[in-house]
C-alpha cells in the first residue's frame, strides 16, 4: 500500500493527477433508466474484446493463401483454447455491429445527434463504416469457400460503379482477381489499417462526448443528473458483465463454424451470402431488374444507397427542428420506415430466399 | 437499547460490507482468472505430434561418398548425416550445443565444424574443442535395403 501511496504520489508531483481525481468526482451524466444508453458503451467494450482476441489470433494466423485456412485450422483444432478465442472473435465482430447499429438508431431516435453535437454523429457514423469494414476484410481471412466467394461478390460490386470503379476493384483486390493478394491486402487492412483508423475516431467520438456530456431526451428536461463514478460506471459494469456472459455463452454452445477451404477454380457453392449486415443490400441486388429503363439496375442502387448515406449523415442538418427542442414527425417516420426496411430485407435474405 | 447504540449500528454495517467485498472480489477474481488462464494457455503453441518426423528417409547409401556430411530437415530442426572415412553412417542434431547455430561437416578436418565460434566435435559428436559445452545429440541412424532413415533415440 507505501509503494502504491509513494507512486501515487510521484506522478501526482508531475502530472497534477489530482485535478483528474477532482473532475471525475464531479462528472455527472443524465439520470435515466433506459437501456439504449448504454448500447455506445456496450460497442467499445465489444470494441476492446476484439482488439485482445485479434492479437492472440495474430500469433497463429498466416495471412497466405497456402497458409490461411490452415492456420485457422490449427488454431481452432490444436492450439489451447484456441477455437474459444477464434469463436469469440467472431461472434463479438457480430455483436459489435449489432451494438453499433442499435446505438445509432437510438441517437437517431432519441435525437440525441442535433446541435451541438452534429459530429458527434459523423464520427459514429465513419465508425460504424470502418467497423463494416473490419466485417467485410475479417471475413475472408479464413479463406474458406464461402468468404472467398462473398469476397468476389463483394468486391465486384465496385466494377459496378462507372469509371472509379474498376480501379477501386484493382486497389482492394490487388489485381485483376481475388488471389492470394486479395487475402494479404485485406489482412493488412484488417489488422493495420482499419484499427488505427478506428483509434483516432473513437478517440475524437469520445473526447465529444466528453466535452458536450451526454445528450438527454427532448422530453425530459431539465434532466436530473447522477454522478458518472461510480454510479454510472458501475451501471456500465454490470450491463459489459452481462454482455460477456451473452458472448461467452454464443461462443461456447454455438462455436464459429471454418467451412471447406477455399478453391478458387471451384464452382460457387449454393448458399453463397455476405455477413448478415450486408444481405439488404445484397437482397435488394437480388431482387433489382438487371435493366430499369435502359439504366443497370445494380447501378441505380448504389445510388439510391448513395443518396440516402448522405442524407442519413446530414440528418443533423437536416432536422432544424430538433435543434430548437420541437419534434420533427416526419423524420421520425422516414427514420422509422429506413429500419423498417432494411430489417424486412435482412430477414427475407437470411430465411426466405433460399426457396 | 442495542438499536439505539451508534457502534453496533456501524459494525453490523461493516459487516455487510465486508461481506458483500468478499462476494464481489472473489466474483472478479474468478472472472479474472477464467479470461487470464486460457489467454496464457494459448500464446503458447501446442507441442508438435506429427507423427511423420518420427522416421526421416535421407538417401541411399550410395549418395555419400566416405568422408561426406549432408544437413537434412529433421521435423522442426536441422539435422547433420555423417559418413565416416571408414564407411560408418552416423546422424546427430545438427544444433550446436554452444548457441544454436547449425553445424556442417569438414571433410578437411574429418570434424564436424560449427562456423560461428569455431567449435568442434569428433566423428562421435563429442565436443573437442572450442565453445560448445556438450556433445551433439545423436540420432538413429538404420539401414533398410540401402535406405538410410533417421529416428531419434527412445
Amino acid at each position: 500500500m507505501q509503494i502504491i501511496k509513494l507512486g501515487f504520489e510521484w506522478l501526482d508531483e508531475r502530472f497534477h493527477l489530482g485535478d483528474l481525481i477532482e473532475f471525475a468526482k464531479h462528472k455527472t451524466v443524465p439520470m435515466h433508466h433506459s437501456i439504449w444508453y448504454y448500447f455506445g458503451g456496450i460497442t467499445l467494450f465489444l470494441f476492446l474484446i476484439q482488439l485482445a482476441t485479434g492479437i492472440l489470433l495474430l500469433m497463429y494466423y498466416r495471412p497466405t493463401e497456402a497458409a490461411a485456412y490452415e492456420s485457422v485450422q490449427y488454431i481452432i483444432s490444436e492450439v489451447p483454447f484456441g477455437w474459444l478465442v477464434r469463436s469469440i472473435h467472431s461472434w463479438s465482430a457480430n455483436l459489435l455491429i449489432a451494438a453499433a447499429a442499435i446505438h445509432m438508431f437510438s441517437v437517431f431516435f432519441l435525437k440525441a445527434y442535433r446541435k451541438p453535437r452534429e459530429l458527434t454523429w459523423v464520427t459514429g457514423l465513419i465508425l460504424l463504416a470502418l467497423f463494416m469494414g473490419f466485417g467485410f476484410t475479417g471475413y475472408l481471412l479464413p479463406w474458406n469457400r464461402l468468404s472467398f466467394f462473398a469476397t468476389k461478390v463483394g468486391t465486384e460490386m465496385l466494377n459496378i460503379l462507372p469509371i472509379v470503379g474498376d480501379t477501386m476493384m484493382q486497389m482492394i483486390r490487388g489485381g485483376e482477381h481475388v488471389t492470394g493478394a486479395t487475402l494479404t491486402r485485406m489482412f493488412g487492412f484488417h489488422v493495420a489499417l482499419l484499427p488505427a483508423m478506428v483509434a483516432i475516431l473513437i478517440s475524437v467520438h469520445l473526447l465529444f462526448v466528453q466535452r458536450q456530456g451526454m445528450s438527454a431526451p427532448l422530453n425530459i428536461r431539465p434532466p436530473k443528473e447522477m454522478p458518472f463514478f461510480p454510479n454510472f460506471v458501475l451501471r456500465d459494469l454490470m450491463v459489459w458483465i452481462g454482455v460477456l456472459v451473452i458472448l461467452s455463452t454464443l461462443s461456447l454452445y454455438f462455436p464459429w463454424e471454418l467451412g471447406l477451404e477455399a478453391d478458387p477454380i471451384a464452382p460457387a457453392p449454393s448458399g453463397i451470402e455476405p455477413e448478415w449486415f450486408f444481405l439488404w443490400v445484397f437482397q435488394l441486388l437480388r431482387i433489382m431488374p438487371s435493366e430499369v429503363l435502359g439504366v443497370d439496375g445494380r447501378l441505380i442502387i448504389f445510388a439510391v444507397i448513395g443518396v440516402l448515406g448522405i442524407g442519413w449523415t446530414l440528418v443533423p442538418w437536416i432536422d432544424r427542428k430538433a435543434a430548437e427542442g420541437r419534434p420533427n414527425k416526419l423524420l421520425q417516420r422516414a427514420g422509422l420506415f429506413l429500419l423498417v426496411a432494411v430489417s424486412i430485407l435482412t430477414i427475407w435474405a437470411k430465411f426466405f430466399h433460399h426457396a | 437499547m442495542t438499536t439505539g447504540d451508534p457502534t453496533v449500528n456501524k459494525r453490523g454495517e461493516e459487516g455487510r460490507r465486508g461481506f458483500l467485498q468478499v462476494v464481489l472480489g472473489t466474483g472478479f477474481a474468478g472472472l479474472s482468472l477464467s479470461v487470464l488462464y486460457p489467454t496464457w494457455r494459448f500464446i503458447f503453441p501446442p507441442k508438435n505430434t506429427r507423427v511423420a518426423e518420427a522416421v526421416v528417409r535421407v538417401g541411399t547409401v550410395d549418395d555419400f561418398a566416405p568422408n561426406s556430411g549432408k544437413l537434412f530437415r529433421f521435423g522442426d530442426e536441422a539435422a547433420l548425416l555423417i559418413r565416416t572415412p571408414d564407411g560408418d553412417f552416423r546422424a546427430f542434431l545438427g544444433t550446436c550445443t554452444h548457441l544454436a547455430c547449425n553445424v556442417e561437416y569438414r571433410p578437411d578436418l574429418t570434424q564436424i565444424w560449427c562456423a560461428c565460434h569455431d567449435g568442434r566435435f569428433d566423428l562421435t559428436g563429442r565436443n573437442v574443442q572450442g565453445p560448445p559445452p556438450r556433445p551433439l545429440t545423436s540420432l538413429v541412424v538404420q539401414i533398410q535395403e540401402g535406405e538410410i532413415l533417421v529416428s531419434r533415440q527412445t
